[in-house]
């Protein structure tokens, strides 16, 4: 069974009710993506499918036959997000970070998100060290940013690499 | 994941018929967005070992109108039922509550027809359609039936439904009035309903009122209806709601507190739909 | 000397690694013929171990029991009453039986084994236990001064467990090495995971513990470890191969340790004006089913149990207690919370059975320097009780807005709170706590046992190091926590990594600088090799504390709170919605003001959890809501942004004038919610305050 895994097609021997989360850190080795629950609560194992944020504890490889898989390794720590995360102290232990940064990605086309809005998006996302704020901080910086310049969107990002 | 995936077996028909002849062929478990089964699957708790997997079957993804009646395909996500032009025309209520299942990852996979066939009491779109007078579209190689929404359900997480059949749709008949929605969860997001509420206010006299969390399965409050079509005070039909529920204490709220709450968002519907 | 990276946000030690995935936490890792490791738990609360039977094939499995441990069973702890795998019986769910390991995990997972118990009656209610693993009495003056009060206040508050929910799960992987046994993993405290290892494997097997990049702790981490970092070094010892143990989040909530629940009795007495005359309270802990830190975290909250407030007459007895349910354990904050909560809210009572403003009973009460605290401790400068509460009352208009939500479905609470930094008494004077500074080619290396579990460790030591030697912040360099390459620093644990390691980092620069002369490390390094100074930590010599009595100097210095909740309560759910809420702090002053903020923003919604959501439903001994989804912690949509407040006062006995910070901002968030619940008439007396509490609770009239 094949997809594209951060631009780049991959094939898979796992069982096709393998969780894609097992999938991505145990075959693909990719270990970027975390397991902070396996019951779709934690949003620590967010990848984007063709453009979309899920659970990937909560999604059987079969269902991404043919998709466009995105992890964090896909964005090649050139998203300005990342950086912001970081500066901004949006990230204290790090282990929700990866998740959070996919799941912020989908604000990627709202130019001038409101504080609810990056509320809403990242509300399948737990964070037990930083009480939310530093991120909405990090994440209203990148949307500011963003809306004063140009910068790599990630698929462009990894369309570098397709 | 507790359970091994060698244990587990798949089938992905790309049709809708080779999909209704492989489960009528043996016993399947349908998955759909996976966002109910895979978490049983992870704790150990699934007993199914055979699936059958419905992405595929593009063709119960669509959200259409057929005269005036609306269709919604069991694979529509949450994401969709918001994203649909048709569904926030015309039964706005179910974007709300689209709005509020899980995050926004739960919403861009979870089904409408996974949410019904899952049968949990609290699933949050079941009130909508139970109030709204939904029927649910089942499929057979024996062809197709539509059950009403508000006997679909025959117990605790059991329903009419056979095991080779599938959801394929749920039809929505032409809404008037107001409609009215309201979720009480154990948290702000990511939550699991301890009383849903979704009401239609007909008009002077009139309402449809269904609620979720506090029975075996949602309940069409049709006493409380009763009530208030014969021009009953509302405290009355408060009463006659509180009578027609069966709500229990559980680990996330008490019967004591469902009770209260699901007749103060009666008499709130009533109020605010005025 | 200028000052150049202290109190500035400069870029974190920690790099991009955690926001690129390139950051390694324990499930991360792998080894070549690495087998991974499952823990057979107890499912019954108490009972005699009468068989256990294997229902699968058990060729390549590696299978250990109590007798394979070559050292001592028993967790090297304060009493070495834990067994690693229980021998005849258990005395709580999830109690660790046997242990098992295999190649495939699936295979693993499958295994089926049975064990059969002859059940005993559980004891379940701490109230009802007669089993006491400590006792703590405080005296101050004569509590007996009550009977001059002219009004006695009394009530009973109640706490529940709570659980960490680090996001990362516990994990550990065991290497053979060198004839020995290297456990990495999620440890907060490397060196407390080294002498269980050391107890358990036995003279013969070296051990050592690396801390690999960690998700998470909040004192979760602190104790805990030692217990999966011991069964996988004993299956890693059997097998001769490296074994991985990775918790699933159920495995963590239902078997590791919680916060410590607690019935606090207050019978206050005090003087029409409003003058404490007397405070008699009353600590029950539950331990759960062993000792683990239990008469530390009593100790704590005992300390705490009288609030920041003025009073000459206090007796505090507490004790904690047995039962058969999972030990509880370290948590952020440790003992305090619970008892600042029982107090604030009976402060709160009092004021309004005297009739009196709620800022003015607390303004008149506050402790202030000079005043003496219930252990007798005579505070000094560093006491800003009155400033907090000032600068809260002040920012958030409180008075206007007391009056102003009368009548309608809004209020406002607050709550006045401190926390002791460091170890209590002579606790760091037996720690012997040590850090080293080497010269390296490039700069200076940082070697303590500190670890960096989200907090900000390493960059605030860099900090430090780098100001205090005078080199620029990016030379300095923090080695990785590894057992066998730095010293004990002490655990990373009481709001004592910045104050009491950060000032003997500042120390060893100190003395490295005067070594260096007028050369730069990496000059030095180059003319004359290598060099390394290491220092103990010296508490101020002034600290006087008598553990028998509980009387003296309990802690070096406090930190200060007052924090401010907004809320509202809807008429028809009694859901609570947070409007706003306020934490202004002094903790000396911030190394690293984002950091700093980011532990009050951290700590305060851990808090608002605690408050209103967190319950764990305990049946039958077991924790019965061991899921996210049924366990529920604070989401982005249920608090508000923190407005934090961090107000300076610099300490001189730490580095640039830092206290401890990490445990403060969980102090105060439950008390002031609750206090803004009574504003609204809601009586509540325990947390947390779910809507069916607040639903039930009588809404008495407002005064
Ligand atoms: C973190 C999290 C949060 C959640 N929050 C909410 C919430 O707020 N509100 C809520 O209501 N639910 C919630 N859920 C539950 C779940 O997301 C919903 O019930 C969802 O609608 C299920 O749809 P699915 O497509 O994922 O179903 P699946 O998991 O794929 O299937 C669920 C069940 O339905 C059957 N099934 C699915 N589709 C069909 C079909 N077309 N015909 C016949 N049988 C079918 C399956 O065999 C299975 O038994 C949550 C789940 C998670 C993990
Ligand atoms: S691991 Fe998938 S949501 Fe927590
Ligand atoms: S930074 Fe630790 S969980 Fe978010």
């Amino acid at each position: 069974m094949r997809f594209t895994l951060n631009g780049l097609p991959v094939e898979t021997n796992a069982h096709p009710m393998a969780r894609l989360l097992d999938v991505l850190r145990e075959e693909q080795r990719l270990t970027g993506t975390k397991e902070g629950c396996g019951e779709g609560e934690c949003g620590a194992c967010t990848v984007l499918v063709d453009g979309q944020s899920v659970c990937s504890c909560l999604v059987p490889v079969a269902q991404v036959e043919g998709a466009r898989v995105t992890t964090i390794e896909g964005l090649h720590g050139t998203h300005p997000l990342q950086k912001l995360f970081m500066d901004e102290v949006g990230a204290q232990c790090g282990i929700c970070t990866p998740g959070m940064v996919l799941a912020a990605l989908a604000l990627e086309d709202n130019p001038v998100p409101t504080l609810d809005d990056v509320r809403t998006a990242l509300a399948g996302n737990l964070c037990r060290c930083t009480g939310y704020s530093a991120i909405y901080r990090a994440v209203l910086k990148w949307r500011a940013e963003a809306d004063s310049g140009p910068h790599a969107a990630p698929e462009q990002a990894s369309a570098r690499h397709k | 994941m507790r359970i091994a995936t060698s244990s587990l077996d798949l089938r992905r028909p790309a049709t809708l018929e080779s999909a209704l002849q492989a489960l009528r062929d043996d016993a399947r478990t349908p998955i759909a967005g996976a966002t109910d089964l895979y978490v049983t699957l992870n704790f150990g708790t699934l007993e199914a070992r055979r699936f059958l997997d419905l992405s595929r079957l593009a063709e119960l993804r669509g959200i259409t109108e057929r005269g005036d009646t609306l269709v919604i395909g069991a694979l529509a996500s949450f994401t969709a039922l918001q994203r649909s032009p048709l569904v926030v025309k015309r039964l706005p209520m179910l974007v709300e509550a689209a709005r509020l299942v899980g995050g926004v990852q739960i919403q861009n996979r979870a089904t409408l027809g996974g949410n019904i066939a899952n049968a949990s009491p609290a699933g949050d779109s079941l009130p909508v359609l139970a109030a709204v007078d939904a029927a649910i579209v089942l499929r057979s190689v024996d062809g197709e039936r539509r059950v009403p929404m508000t006997e679909f359900y025959t117990g605790y997480r059991a329903s009419v439904m056979r095991p080779d059949e599938l959801i394929t749709a749920v039809e929505v008949p032409r809404v008037e009035g107001h409609q009215w929605f309201r979720k009480v969860g154990t948290r702000a997001a990511l939550a699991i309903s301890k009383v849903v509420v979704a009401g239609v206010r007909d008009g002077p006299r009139a309402a449809r009122f269904a609620i979720g969390s506090v029975a075996p399965t949602v309940v069409r409050a049709r006493k409380a209806e009763g009530v208030l079509a014969k021009g009953g005070k509302i405290e009355e039909a408060v009463r006659a709601l509180q009578a027609e529920i069966t709500p229990i204490d559980d680990l996330r709220s008490t019967a004591e507190y469902r009770t209260a709450v699901a007749g103060n968002l009666l008499r709130r519907f009533w109020a605010e739909t005025a | 000397m200028p000052v150049t990276a202290v109190g500035q946000s400069v870029s974190r030690k920690d790099g991009i690694g955690k926001a690129t995935g390139a950051a390694k936490y324990a499930d991360d890792l792998t080894w070549p013929g690495m087998l991974h490791g499952r823990t057979i738990r107890s499912t019954v609360p108490r009972g005699r171990i009468r068989a256990v039977l294997f229902d699968f094939d058990t060729t390549g499995f590696t299978i250990v029991d109590h007798a394979d441990v070559p050292g001592s069973n028993m967790v090297d702890l304060i009493e070495r009453d834990q067994p690693l795998l229980a021998v005849h019986e258990v005395r709580h769910v999830g109690e660790p039986i046997l242990l098992l390991a295999h190649e495939d995990k699936e295979v693993l997972h499958a295994a089926r084994v049975l064990v059969e118990y002859e059940e005993l009656p559980p004891l379940l209610d701490p109230e009802g236990s007669e089993q006491t693993f400590k006792t703590i009495t405080i005296d101050k003056g004569d509590a007996a001064a009550m009977a001059g009060a002219d009004l006695v206040v009394e009530g009973t508050y109640q706490t529940g467990h709570q659980e960490h929910i680090y996001i990362e799960p516990n994990g550990v992987i065991a290497v053979p090495e060198d004839g020995g046994i290297t456990v990495h993993g999620s440890i907060q405290c490397p060196f407390y995971a080294l002498k269980a290892l050391k107890a358990l494997l036995g003279p013969d097997i070296p051990a050592r513990v690396v801390q690999t990049e960690t998700g998470g702790g909040f004192g979760g981490k602190e104790e805990f470890p030692s217990i999966p970092a011991g069964h996988a070094a004993l299956l890693a010892h059997k097998s001769g191969r490296p074994v991985k143990i990775i918790y699933d989040r159920v495995e963590d909530m239902v078997s590791t340790t919680k916060r410590h629940p607690s019935i606090v009795r207050h019978r206050t007495g005090v003087k029409r004006d409003g003058t404490l005359v007397a405070m008699e309270v009353e600590v029950i802990l539950d331990g759960g089913a062993y000792v683990t830190l239990s008469p530390v975290v009593l100790s704590r909250g005992c300390i705490h149990a009288a609030g920041p407030y003025r009073c000459d007459n206090i007796r505090i007895e507490g004790r904690a207690v047995f039962t058969n349910t999972p030990p509880n354990g370290a948590f952020r904050g440790f003992g305090a919370p619970q008892t600042e909560f029982a107090v604030e809210v009976q402060m709160e009572r009092v004021a309004e059975a005297l009739g009196m403003d709620p800022v003015e009973f607390r303004r008149k009460n506050a402790l202030r320097a000079g005043d003496t605290t219930a252990t007798g401790q005579v505070l000094r400068e560093d006491c800003s009780a009155l400033a907090v509460l000032d600068e809260a009352v002040r920012r958030t208009e409180f008075a206007r807005k007391r009056t102003e939500y009368e009548g309608t479905d809004r209020a406002i609470g607050l709550s006045l709170f401190y926390h002791g930094a460091g170890f209590t008494g002579s606790g760091e004077r037996y720690l012997k706590s040590r850090a080293r500074l080497e010269v390296t080619p490039t700069g200076v290396r940082i070697a303590t046992g500190s670890t960096e579990i989200g907090q900000g460790t390493r960059t605030m030591h860099a900090q430090i190091v780098a100001d205090a030697l005078g080199v620029p912040y990016e030379s300095v360099e923090v080695a990785q926590p590894d057992t066998k390459h730095v010293v004990d620093s002490g655990p990373t644990v009481a709001s004592r990594t910045c104050m009491v390691v950060g000032k003997i980092l500042e120390e060893c620069a100190v003395e490295m600088r005067s070594e260096l002369g007028k050369l730069s490390p990496a000059e030095y390094f180059a003319k004359h090799g290598a060099m390394t100074v290491e220092r103990m930590y010296e508490p101020p010599d002034w600290i006087r504390w008598d553990d028998a009595t509980y009387r003296g100097d309990a802690y070096a210095t406090y930190g200060w709170g007052c924090d401010v909740v907004e809320l509202e309560v809807d008429p028809d759910t009694f859901d609570v919605r947070l409007l706003e809420v306020t934490a202004v702090q002094e903790f000396g002053r911030p190394i690293h003001p984002a950091l700093a903020r980011g532990q009050i923003e951290g700590g305060t919604v851990q808090g608002l959890g605690y408050a209103l959501l967190e319950r764990v439903v305990m049946r039958n001994g077991a924790m019965a809501n061991a899921q996210l989804t049924n366990y529920t912690i604070p989401t982005t949509l249920d608090v508000p942004e923190i407005d934090v407040v961090m107000l300076e006062n610099p300490y001189p006995g730490g580095p640039f004038g830092a206290k401890g910070l990490g445990e403060l901002p969980m102090d105060g968030p439950a008390p002031a919610v609750v206090n803004a619940l009574r504003h609204l008439g809601h009586d509540i007396r325990a947390i947390p305050a779910t809507p069916e509490m607040i639903a039930a609770s009588p809404v008495a009239a407002r005064t």
